[in-house]
Formats: structure tokens, C-alpha cells, sequence
């Protein structure tokens, strides 16, 4: 019995050292895997997911100046008309993401920001130039965030089709942005190819993509 | 392990009349509360827990630029890479000749074999250029950079490659230690090859597709 409950706890322990919790994501999104081992950035970046249905969505992540999140729904709000209410306004710095086109923000930020969640958004409409609202989101966190070295995130799903990929990455060109990252997920080198030579050379272990 | 101590009671040893029976504490502490709260404990940690961190992959395109701009590649050291439905991956060497004799259809396993195979042959046929020599040593990396300059793999994916294709073969770029890449759209002419070998069968319903996806060039 005592040997028992000395390893349960172990594990007790291991896991809530090791443990990490998911930020809040309004859809779920299996990334591919990449090769890649740089870290993910939490904080000064644009995130644009893209779902399984084609469907996306804008975050900012800024948890240590919520006040830059303030500046672009008022930037929004203001150029757009959208006549959104102070408490609507506060509502969206402790939203996650927004799916939803200009005419629907009203409605979605007029929700808790925790029961957003249940909401099925529509997404933002990317298709042509004209209505490519992804384009002015973009715009206004870009000059909210002036100054500050900020990262491109582009969070696709395994199942999303390249041309809304298209679109996404014509959107932040619009906006004269040409560096992204895409989010993926840790993957080794494939054995025997020129990547997995180039890194046993440099003493990088097989594996060490995990950390 | 969940024996509780009763306490004495009679089960002692026989005592007098009229001795007290002094009650006996028992150094043993029932644990089943505990390593029930420890157990679900664990089991909350390992539902929330996320194991694998998430990396980022860099991706640089470039300006969209004028026709007259580009820099053309050269056609030995070309390979053109297309993805289409349902994972698969077509590929030509150099130009795509007008019988498409050298179009050829492979998937995401084959498809390494293609680039190491073309990078050899380029690095094969490199004859020597003092210029990209010359340059390479000034900025103090090795020589050997130079043999592989001419050898560029372009990427179309098409209106049904999945976003998944797009990460493997650019993630494909990089464990190849392919330098030269870009990702361009695909010509009116590949895109019926394309969907020639696909079965023919129905078109895309998207309307983007319907009408032949020419290159966008701003």
C-alpha cells in the first residue's frame, strides 16, 4: 500500500509541475507538424486561426498591456460606425478571438466574454479584396502594437484548404507584412536526410525537438 | 488497509473489576481519503495537461512584385512541385513540356526521394562559378553553398491541397536543406493536367475553382 500511494503521488507531483494549461480557444485546431523547434511566442503577436471549415478568426495576444487590445476596438469601432457601447468595448479585451464580420460584433461582444465560447461564429470574411475585413484587423492591431516587436501567428488546422490560407497570407501583405510563423506542432527530423545530419552535427540529439 | 480501530472495546485482555480501561491510540491513520483525493488529483492533471508545446515555423514570402522583377529561375535547376487533392503531389523537372511528358505523379513518401534526387543532379552538374564563390567567401560561409544556387523548387499548391500539405512541403524544405523555394500559383495549363489526372471527375464547387485559377499577378 505505502509504496503505492509513494508512486501516485509521484506522478501527483510530476504533473502538476509539467502541467501547462490550454488557453482558451473558441474552435479546436489539430495543427500539422513541422520539423521546426523554435518556441511559440505568448505575448506581442497577432494570431489568426483558420479552422477545419475555413472559418477565421483574430486574436491578439497582449496579456501584459490590455490597454493595446482597448486601443483597437475603439480604432474599430470608431472607424467603422459600429456604435458599440463602453462595457461592450471593455467586453473585448477579455475576448479570446472574434469570428465574426463587422455587422455581427455588436451582438457577440453584447455576450459575457466567457459563454462566447457556445457562440457559433461565422468567421471573418476573407474571400475577395473588397470584403476582406481580416485585412482592416490587421491593420489596426499592427499600428496599436507600433513599436513593440511583434509576431505574425497563423494557427491552420490540419484540414483547411490552402486557398483561405491564400487569402489569410494576402491579408497581411496588404498590410505590407511578409514574416509569419506558423504555429505546428514538434516533430524529430526524418532519419538520414540532410536536416538530421546537419543537427547530429551540431550535437543536436534526435528527440530534442520536444523540449 | 481500511481497518478501522474499533478502540479497545472488549477484544483486550481481561481486566479486573472496576480497573478503567485505558483506551489504547492507535498510531495508524486511515489514508483511503487521501489517495482518493490524490488519484483525482492525477486524473485532473493528466485531462488538462498539454504535453506537447507548440512550435512556430517561419515563413517568409515575398512582395508581390511585377512580372519583369521576378528573378527567373533556371530551368536545369528547376523542379515544380503541385499539390492536389487527397495528398497527392505532382512534380516536373525544368519546363513542362507540351506533350506533359514530364509530369509525373508521386505522394508526400515520394516526394523527398524527387528533391534529393534533383538536388544531386544539380550539385552534379555544377560547374564552378567564381563569382558565387567569391561572394560566399567574403561573407565567411563555405564554398560549397555555391553548388546548389541553381536549384530552386517551386510550390503550387492547388485549390483542394489541404493546409496540412502546404506545412509538410514547406517543413519538406527545410529537411531537405532546400535554400531556394517559393510558392507561386499554378498555370491555367497545369491545372487541367491536374485535374485530368484527378479522374476528371466533378470540379470543385467552389466558384474560385470553377473558372480556371490564373495566376494572380498584382
Amino acid at each position: 500500500m505505502t509504496p503505492f500511494v509513494d508512486v501516485a503521488f509521484l506522478i501527483l507531483s510530476f504533473f502538476m509541475l509539467a502541467t501547462k494549461f490550454k488557453p482558451p480557444e473558441v474552435v479546436e485546431i489539430k495543427t500539422p507538424n513541422s520539423v521546426s523547434t523554435k518556441a511559440l511566442p505568448e505575448n506581442d503577436a497577432i494570431l489568426v486561426v483558420l479552422d477545419s471549415a475555413g472559418r477565421v478568426f483574430f486574436s491578439m495576444l497582449a496579456e501584459k498591456d490590455p490597454t493595446l487590445k482597448y486601443t483597437v476596438i475603439k480604432n474599430v469601432n470608431d472607424t467603422r460606425g459600429l456604435g458599440l457601447t463602453e462595457p461592450e468595448m471593455k467586453n473585448f479585451v477579455k475576448t479570446a478571438a472574434i469570428g465574426v464580420p463587422f455587422t455581427g460584433l455588436k451582438q457577440l461582444l453584447g455576450i459575457p466574454a466567457e459563454e462566447q465560447a457556445k457562440v457559433k461564429q461565422p468567421g471573418i470574411p476573407i474571400k475577395d479584396s473588397a470584403s476582406n475585413e481580416l485585412f482592416y484587423w490587421i491593420r489596426d492591431a499592427y499600428s496599436a502594437f507600433s513599436g513593440r516587436k511583434i509576431n505574425f501567428l497563423i494557427k491552420g488546422d490540419n484540414n483547411a484548404k490552402y486557398p483561405q490560407f491564400k487569402e489569410i497570407l494576402n491579408a497581411f501583405k496588404r498590410n505590407d507584412i511578409y514574416k509569419f510563423q506558423l504555429v505546428t506542432a514538434a516533430e524529430d527530423a526524418p532519419e538520414g536526410t540532410e536536416l538530421y545530419k546537419e543537427r547530429k552535427a551540431q550535437g543536436v540529439v534526435p528527440g530534442a525537438a520536444n523540449k | 488497509m481500511a481497518s478501522i480501530d474499533a478502540g479497545g472495546g472488549d477484544s483486550g485482555h481481561k481486566k479486573g473489576p472496576g480497573v478503567k480501561k485505558s483506551k489504547k491510540l492507535s498510531t495508524r491513520v486511515d489514508m483511503t481519503p487521501m489517495v482518493d483525493l490524490g488519484f483525482l488529483l492525477i486524473t485532473f492533471f493528466i485531462f488538462t495537461t498539454t504535453m506537447s508545446t507548440p512550435t512556430t515555423m517561419d515563413l517568409f514570402m515575398p512582395k508581390d512584385s511585377k512580372e519583369e522583377d521576378q528573378n527567373k529561375a533556371k530551368e536545369s535547376g528547376a523542379l515544380t512541385v503541385m499539390l492536389g487533392k487527397n495528398n497527392a503531389v505532382y512534380y516536373y523537372e525544368g519546363q513542362l513540356l507540351p506533350d506533359a511528358s514530364n509530369f509525373k505523379t508521386t505522394n508526400f513518401k515520394g516526394i523527398r526521394d524527387v528533391i534529393i534526387d534533383k538536388r544531386k543532379s544539380v550539385i552534379a552538374a555544377y560547374t564552378g562559378d567564381p563569382d558565387c564563390e567569391a561572394k560566399a567567401r567574403a561573407a565567411g560561409k563555405p564554398v560549397t553553398d555555391c553548388r546548389d544556387k541553381d536549384f530552386v523548387v517551386v510550390i503550387k499548391p492547388d485549390l483542394d491541397a489541404t493546409y496540412k500539405n502546404t506545412v509538410d512541403i514547406l517543413d519538406e524544405m527545410t529537411i531537405n536543406g532546400v535554400k531556394r523555394f517559393a510558392m507561386v500559383d499554378l498555370f491555367p495549363q497545369e491545372l487541367t493536367l491536374i485535374q485530368a489526372t484527378e479522374g476528371g471527375g466533378p470540379l470543385p464547387t467552389t466558384p474560385a475553382a470553377a473558372a480556371p485559377a490564373t495566376p494572380t499577378t498584382k
